[in-house]
């Protein structure tokens, strides 16, 4: 560029533009960006020369100086942007590859051991425990309605229960009637009503998944968790039969000198309810810190299926009978691996994920 | 809730042994969460007046203080600031064991020797202040040398943390907490000390009381109290509030809430010379009406909030000019609140409606002690027991006080007690266990329901303190409950059941568990990925697509539902490669939703008896994603990874064909996964689009290429979307097979696996077409490549003759020609 004056604003503007236009490449935008609009560029130069003016003439120099150079700078822009594009066009055509003709026996890839993760691996011991009690495996949504996931388990809207549950609503329908599930349970009502329909009574069946609590992740929570509830529906189902089958489960999955005891405890959907305990499986019953010295730790909730809850999905109580119990999945993977942060599950580290086969 | 054993004293006889009866709460489902011993360790500890304090030469934090506890000067070292000479404190000396088995030892700092502990309030166990020391000076009649434990008048305590359940509104009390404790042990419950009105003038002189919405509130007893005294409570009761986590206040105050951690009932006290008129009603608040409560917040009420169910319904206090004085059941007003010139005090115990409480306390976000229990459900029964004892914690501190006779009393509508029976023969099938209806019956009536037994089925009419207890069958189990309860879970009977259908897993689930294991076979790490995103994270794969969100998100973050996890994958690589580890594939099976706006299917209906109500749903669908991330790898490796999945799942024939990229994918390294049977698309092969990798890669990772397969789980757990291969299977010829390799000159617009198909269908004699060879080149002009495939040909009854090849080859160049390719 050659020099200007102040006089030469106007054709130094339009000398730049045709600069700007004349770039073809983005190594070439790069090359020339300092003379157009650097340090090195006549409006540098000019700006400079402003000193010795007047102030009012300063102010209107430097203002029309200001504006001529932004309009060069815009140029500049827009032509980087376009020559980006270009040069994308041009990197990708390149860059083209015919997936169907890619020729397998020759991608080679190194034999690596692979690691499934923690929470899948603990479902799927937890479900073949289950499978081998004679109990099948179902599935629900992650996203539900009021009814599936409070009302029909006998927890009524501004039921003070709900408060049990911090939920995360989703913006559909009228507020609060959609929502991510808090608990598996949904999957239950989802169980009876179809079994309801289909006339397939009675149900034996455990519900893995994943949920969702409006929480500030911790040690020892995450807001999306993992849990496998339990579903059984059958003519003379007792509260033995619930104890039983929650002892069996324990000694199966956690080894046979763990044990389970139950105490008394409310949830809206079943009555009796009981929490269940396990033998603590640090110290294995000695007593240690992390159960508090009791010998035994918390695992899960439980109970005898309320009338209501039968009646919300149109089961006679007269002739059916069950229960249901839950427990978090994370919480048994924490537990078998003495996981000092749950938020390692989430963090997937290799390094952490490497530890499991 | 916090129970001072000393209190539970005052209704039973408390066994001594601590574990015990730790066992025995948690077993009546009265959770302990906790025990703190109060008062113990202070034995030793004494008042000491500071009589010098002095700076330590090179310590700023830690002064030399010389105090008086009787015997003459102790020299102490201490941290503390907030006190002067002439102060009074606590004093542990040498040998004291403060609460925490903390022994106080001569020590030796900065060459000063400490001859004991001067000590906060929460090394004292008596508080949480732990600012400064436990200043002494406000107590009167206090003395050098005293006992701490006699100057505050108290003696050593345990207290008791304890849970209740939501369905246990009983007990939110001493009370009821002791009654379960006897009806376990076989105790006797002991009563308080209650009061008789002092006065023959009959309330209604003075006051006046009226429901206006008997719906809201079932019954509203006021009581006037004059010629109260407020001053300050006795200190042991003072105290036991304290223990139980609650401030004094004032002796009024105090006694209220007393009788509300006691009985469990809550009480208001207003000062009955600002409450105009004289006058308590209990009325709907009106739709924007305001009220100033106890903590300064002015609150608009009587309009529904967000909440489901929420129809904004607020039940409020009233006075004689229908002016607003406080929030029924949540918190009073500040216009009529107890002070020190107060002399007349109305006293308010009503029963208002649980949900009503709960409603109004959850959208006005005000949660006190009264609506706490008001929410679960207080006898309504109980108020005129509450009113007398309350009376007869007053008169402690103001002995001249007068009750006026015959409180108001206005009733609305009150929850009727359900009349249950309960056969043995019910009782045992719901137990699994024979308790009998005699022994049932006993534990009942320890918690006052009342119980006839008859032929084998027992009446049983709830205490009004359980108004959890419903009717009818479920009624009869939440009876069946409390006898389990009382009679411990631990005595019940356990059998594993067994049951004629088998377990088992579903295809689908099969399915999962073996999409799992190919993955792993090709080293692959599962990753569990977020649910929830950020718009900015959405847009990378969905720019401008309609999105579900959370309407109550923590943080943006964590407020937009997830519509794919490659996203997910990718940045869990960056934050690997971060580390050092990026050279990994990861994998992900995961929900991914779909707005219904914007659905095929949008999935509709609440659910329910009223299930037709329209509730658009998202859409979800499963997913399996695969980021190949290794050194050297990119579409090809998903491409690879792809041909052994379909093998794994016997896909019959699925085409990779290439097609146009959506955003967030390499553009020109995109393929659909088609099967050729159903046309359906059962996935994705790519990278993702180079500017993304470059926009999340760490430094020096920002050309990798990143390989990417998606596939749905929907559909290839669909066998009429995913063509499975027979079942019946094919036994290879036993006669020699010919192999002829073959490379066609084809234009680019045909895919090789439709190529390689018409290749296999071209002659019967085809056993098998491999692509082995594809190459590209100027020799060979535009728009066209080679293939080159490896064919094998076999007949099930013969070794082939020469013929029957040269006409098989040509067969499959003829088809070849057809697709306009030649021969290379």
């Amino acid at each position: 560029m050659g020099t200007y004056s102040m006089q030469d604003v106007d054709a130094l503007v339009a000398d730049s533009l045709a600069s700007v236009a004349a770039l073809t490449s983005l190594d070439e935008l790069r090359a020339h960006e300092a003379e157009l609009d650097g340090k090195r560029s006549p409006f540098a130069v000019l700006q400079k020369t402003l000193g010795a003016l007047e102030p009012d003439e300063r102010r209107e120099a430097g203002a029309r100086l200001q504006a001529a150079r932004a309009t060069v700078r815009e140029a500049l822009d827009a032509r980087r942007v376009a020559l980006e594009a270009d040069e994308r066009v041009v990197r990708l055509t390149r860059d083209r590859l015919d997936l169907g003709d890619v020729v397998v026996t020759s991608v080679s890839a190194p034999l690596a051991a692979g690691h499934v993760g923690l929470v899948p691996s603990t479902q799927r011991a937890l479900e073949d425990v289950f499978v081998a009690m004679g109990f099948t495996v179902a599935d629900g949504p992650e996203v539900e309605t009021d009814w599936y996931n409070f009302e029909a388990l006998n927890i009524p809207p501004a039921h003070p229960a709900r408060g049990m549950w911090d939920t995360f609503y989703v913006e559909l329908g009228d507020p609060e009637t959609v929502l991510m599930r808090t608990h598996t349970s949904p999957t239950q009502i989802h169980l009876m009503e179809e079994a309801v329909a289909n006339g397939t009574l009675p149900i034996h069946s455990v519900m893995p998944g994943r949920c969702f609590r409006r929480d500030t992740p911790d040690a020892r929570h995450l807001a999306t968790f993992h849990q496998i509830e339990g579903l059984v529906v059958d003519r003379g189902i007792s509260f033995a039969d619930l104890a039983g089958v929650i002892e069996t489960f324990t000694r199966a999955y956690f080894g046979s000198d763990i044990a389970s005891r139950l105490r008394p405890a409310y949830f809206p959907f079943t009555e009796p309810s009981a929490e269940f305990e396990i033998t603590c499986t640090i110290c294995r019953g000695d007593g240690c810190r992390t159960c508090s010295q009791t010998g035994w730790i918390e695992l899960g909730g439980c109970g005898m299926i309320d009338p209501a809850v039968f009646d919300a999905v149109g089961i006679d109580a007269r002739e059916w009978s069950g229960f249901a119990f839950g427990f978090g999945i994370d919480r048994c993977a924490q537990m078998k691996h003495q996981i000092a942060d749950m938020r390692a599950l989430i963090d997937n580290d290799v390094r952490f994920l490497r530890q499991f086969a | 809730m916090k129970i001072p054993v000393s209190w539970l004293s005052e209704f039973i006889d408390v066994p001594g042994d601590l574990d015990a009866l730790r066992a025995t709460l948690d077993d009546l489902g009265l959770v302990v969460e906790g025990i703190e011993r109060v008062g113990e360790g202070l034995e030793d500890v004494v008042v000491a007046r500071v009589d010098e304090i002095h700076a330590i030469e090179g310590a700023d934090r830690i002064r030399r203080v010389i105090v008086d506890a009787g015997d003459g000067p102790v020299e102490i070292v201490c941290g503390a600031m907030n006190f002067v000479v002439g102060n009074h404190v606590p004093l542990a000396p040498v040998g004291a064991v403060l609460p925490g088995d903390f022994v106080i030892a001569q020590r030796k700092m900065r060459g000063v020797t400490s001859n004991g502990m001067l000590c906060s309030g929460r090394e004292l166990g008596l508080g949480e202040d732990h600012s400064g020391l436990l200043i002494l000076d406000e107590h009167p009649n206090l003395f050098v040398g005293q006992r701490l434990l006699d100057l505050l008048g108290i003696e050593s305590d345990v207290v008791l943390d304890i849970s209740p359940e939501g369905n246990r509104p009983d007990a939110w009390s001493v009370e009821g907490v002791a009654r379960d404790i006897a009806a376990r042990l076989s105790l006797e419950v002991k009563s308080v000390a209650t009061a008789e009105p002092t006065s023959a003038t009959p309330t209604s002189t003075f006051a006046s009381a009226a429901i206006d919405a008997p719906d809201l509130c079932g019954a509203l007893m006021v009581s006037v109290v004059r010629g109260v005294t407020v001053r300050e409570s006795p200190r042991w009761l003072q105290r036991r509030l304290e223990m139980a986590g609650m401030r004094a206040v004032n002796n009024v105050v105090d006694a209220s809430n007393y009788v509300m951690l006691e009985l469990g009932q809550p009480t208001h006290p207003y000062d009955a010379a600002l409450v105009k008129g004289r006058h308590l009603g209990v009325r709907r608040a009106t739709a924007g009406e305001t009220l100033v409560t106890l903590d300064d917040v002015e609150r608009e009420l009587g309009r529904p909030g967000r909440g489901l169910g929420d129809t904004g319904v607020d039940c409020v206090i009233v006075d004689g000019t229908d002016t607003v004085v406080g929030l029924a059941g949540v918190m009073g007003g500040a216009t009529s609140e107890i002070s020190s010139s107060t002399t007349d005090v109305l006293l308010e115990a009503a029963f208002f409606q649980p949900m009503v409480i709960a409603r109004t306390s959850k959208r006005l976000g005000l949660r006190s002690e009264a609506s706490n229990r008001f929410e679960r459900g207080v006898d309504p029964r109980l108020a005129p027991r509450a009113t007398a004892r309350f009376v007869a914690l007053l008169q402690l501190s103001s002995p001249d006080l007068e009750w006026l006779s015959e409180p108001l009393m206005a009733s609305g509508e009150t929850p009727e007690r359900p009349v249950l029976t309960v056969s043995q023969a019910e009782s045992d099938a719901l137990l699994g266990t024979h308790v009998p209806l005699e022994e049932s019956a006993r534990l009942l009536r320890a918690i006052n329901f009342e119980v006839q037994i008859d032929n084998d089925v027992m009446t049983v009419v709830p205490s009004s303190a359980r108004l959890d207890i419903r009717s009818g069958l479920a009624g009869r189990a939440d009876v069946i409950e409390e006898i389990a309860r009382l009679y411990s879970y631990r005595r019940l009977a356990r059998r594993t059941p067994t049951w004629p259908a088998p377990g088992g897993l579903t295809e689908r689930q099969k399915l999962r568990r073996t999409l799992r294991d190919v993955c792993v076979g090709f080293g692959g790490f599962e990753a569990w990925t977020p649910s929830l995103g950020d718009d900015d994270d959405f847009d990378v794969f969905h720019p401008g697509v309609e999105r579900l969100r959370i309407t109550n998100p923590l943080s943006s973050d964590e407020s937009v539902l997830r519509a794919s996890c490659v996203l997910g994958l990718v940045r869990t690589w960056a934050r690997n490669a971060e580390r050092g580890s990026g050279d990994v594939v990861f994998f992900e099976l995961g929900t991914v939703f779909t707005h219904p706006n914007v659905a095929d299917t949008p999935r509709r209906a609440r659910g329910g008896a009223d299930g037709a109500s329209d509730v658009p749903l998202p859409v979800e669908r499963e997913m399996l994603t695969a980021l190949f991330a290794r050194e050297g790898d990119d579409a090809t490796s998903a491409v690879a990874a792809w041909s052994v999945l379909a093998e794994r799942l016997r896909l019959a024939d699925v085409v990779v064909r290439a097609a146009e990229a959506p955003t967030g994918w390499h553009p020109t390294r995109f393929a659909l996964l088609e099967d050729r049977a159903s046309g359906a698309v059962v996935g994705r092969l790519g990278e993702v689009d180079p500017d993304v990798v470059a926009r999340i890669a760490p430094t020096g990772r920002s050309q990798q290429r990143l390989g990417v397969m998606v596939i749905s789980i929907d559909v290839i757990s669909d066998g009429a979307l995913a063509t499975r291969r027979s079942e019946f299977v094919t036994v290879p010829s036993r006669f020699p097979a010919a192999a002829v390799d073959l490379a066609f000159v084809t234009p680019t617009s045909v895919n090789a696996h439709d190529f390689a198909f018409t290749l296999r269908h071209a002659s019967d004699l085809v056993e098998s077409v491999t692509l082995f060879d594809v190459f590209t080149g100027e020799s060979l002009g535009d728009d066209v490549r080679s293939l080159a495939y490896a064919i094998r040909f076999a007949a099930d009854d013969r070794t082939l003759s020469e013929s029957d090849v040269t006409a098989a080859r040509a067969a499959l160049i003829s088809a070849a020609e057809s697709l306009g390719a030649r021969l290379r």
